[in-house]
């Protein structure tokens, strides 16, 4: 089983450093093509998602349907009807624990 | 403007920059809540607690640490966390060629703007009207979110140590925030698709690909981008 080892927490530290350096600083207010913008703002939306997926569905490299999608079912119909964000993780939380229990 | 350079000094506030600054001190505040979870994540993915706080600290972009965090506790390799985390990492870099045009001060003062440049403080930033309420909306944001995040991590962490994640949902609570974190990008038609392409690629590419690359596999959904919205 893979750790939070010290070699992750330094490298994307400073890789995380440099990409806003990179931006802020060195780059600045020069721009980028149009169409490079456009695909780079998509990128929180399509890994935010993958996220969702893999932590909802998966456990390793199988993929499984357990007390999780539920949970983030109702986390997903709270966001929907714009419930505020601590609420969304309280009841994602919350509905998965309670399948839990009672499967 | 004051002689910080958009920092605002206590005295000269009007009411339209106490606004911004109430604002963003309660964003910072609601973003604590994620340090909490993040530091509870980052403690039962086998990590101290020492590590869970340098991390908040040094790194300081939610959404990648939650996606290191995420592919570790899902059996990933470190090269397979790092590089998922650096590919939504990479967006600060473009919040901060936005920034660049609406933040200005020494060389010493943009390094540290730098570390603070992440979704909240763009997004406050840019959602109001004035290059001073700009600048103020940034760095108070930044700032507060610097502060609650770290604190959360802290208590997350250390409470995290001592309870079983699984018996309160806590391994719902991560993608339930990832939820509510992706929710604003999916007000456009370009950021649907890219959301549901996103999850289907992954979905699809799990059991094929090494733990968490399936994330980086979906980093192909932006080039839904190239079309004009």
């Amino acid at each position: 089983m893979n750790e939070i080892s010290w070699t992750l927490v330094l490298v994307l530290a400073a890789g995380a450093y440099t990409c806003k350096v990179l931006g802020l600083v060195l780059i600045g207010a020069r721009t980028l093509p149009k169409v490079v913008d456009r695909c780079l703002i998509l990128i929180p939306a399509a890994l935010i998602t993958a996220l969702i997926v893999k932590d909802t569905f998966s456990v390793g490299q199988d993929l499984v349907l357990d007390a999780r999608a539920l949970g983030v079912g109702a986390a997903t119909f709270a966001a929907w009807r714009r419930a505020p964000l601590v609420l969304v993780i309280v009841i994602g939380a919350a509905v998965t624990a309670a399948v839990r229990a009672i499967s | 403007m004051s002689s910080l350079g958009g920092m605002p000094s206590a005295l000269d506030l009007t009411p339209e920059l106490r606004r911004v600054v109430s604002a963003s001190v309660t964003l910072g505040a609601v973003v604590g809540v994620f340090g909490i979870v993040f530091g509870v994540g980052a403690v039962s993915a086998g990590g101290s607690v020492l590590q869970a706080c340098v991390m908040s600290l040094l790194v300081f972009t939610g959404a990648s640490q939650f996606t290191a965090v995420s592919v570790i506790d899902g059996g990933g390799t470190t090269g397979a966390a790092i590089s998922s985390a650096m590919l939504l990492a990479a967006r600060n870099g473009v919040y901060g060629l936005t920034m660049a045009r609406h933040l200005d001060g020494s060389l010493a003062r943009r390094l540290i703007a730098a570390q603070l440049t992440i979704d909240e403080s763009t997004a406050m930033a840019t959602a109001q009207t004035d290059r001073r309420e700009r600048a103020t909306a940034f760095w108070i944001t930044g700032l507060s979110v610097y502060v609650f995040w770290n604190l959360g991590t802290l208590i997350g962490a250390i409470a995290g140590s001592s309870i079983d994640p699984e018996t309160f949902g806590l391994d719902a609570a991560f993608p339930a925030g990832f939820v509510a974190m992706v929710a604003p990008h999916f007000s456009t038609r370009n950021g649907r698709l890219a959301g549901v392409l996103g999850g289907v690629i992954c979905l699809v590419t799990i059991p094929f690909v090494p733990i968490g690359m399936s994330i980086l596999c979906a980093g192909v959904a932006v080039l839904v981008g190239v079309r004009r919205p």
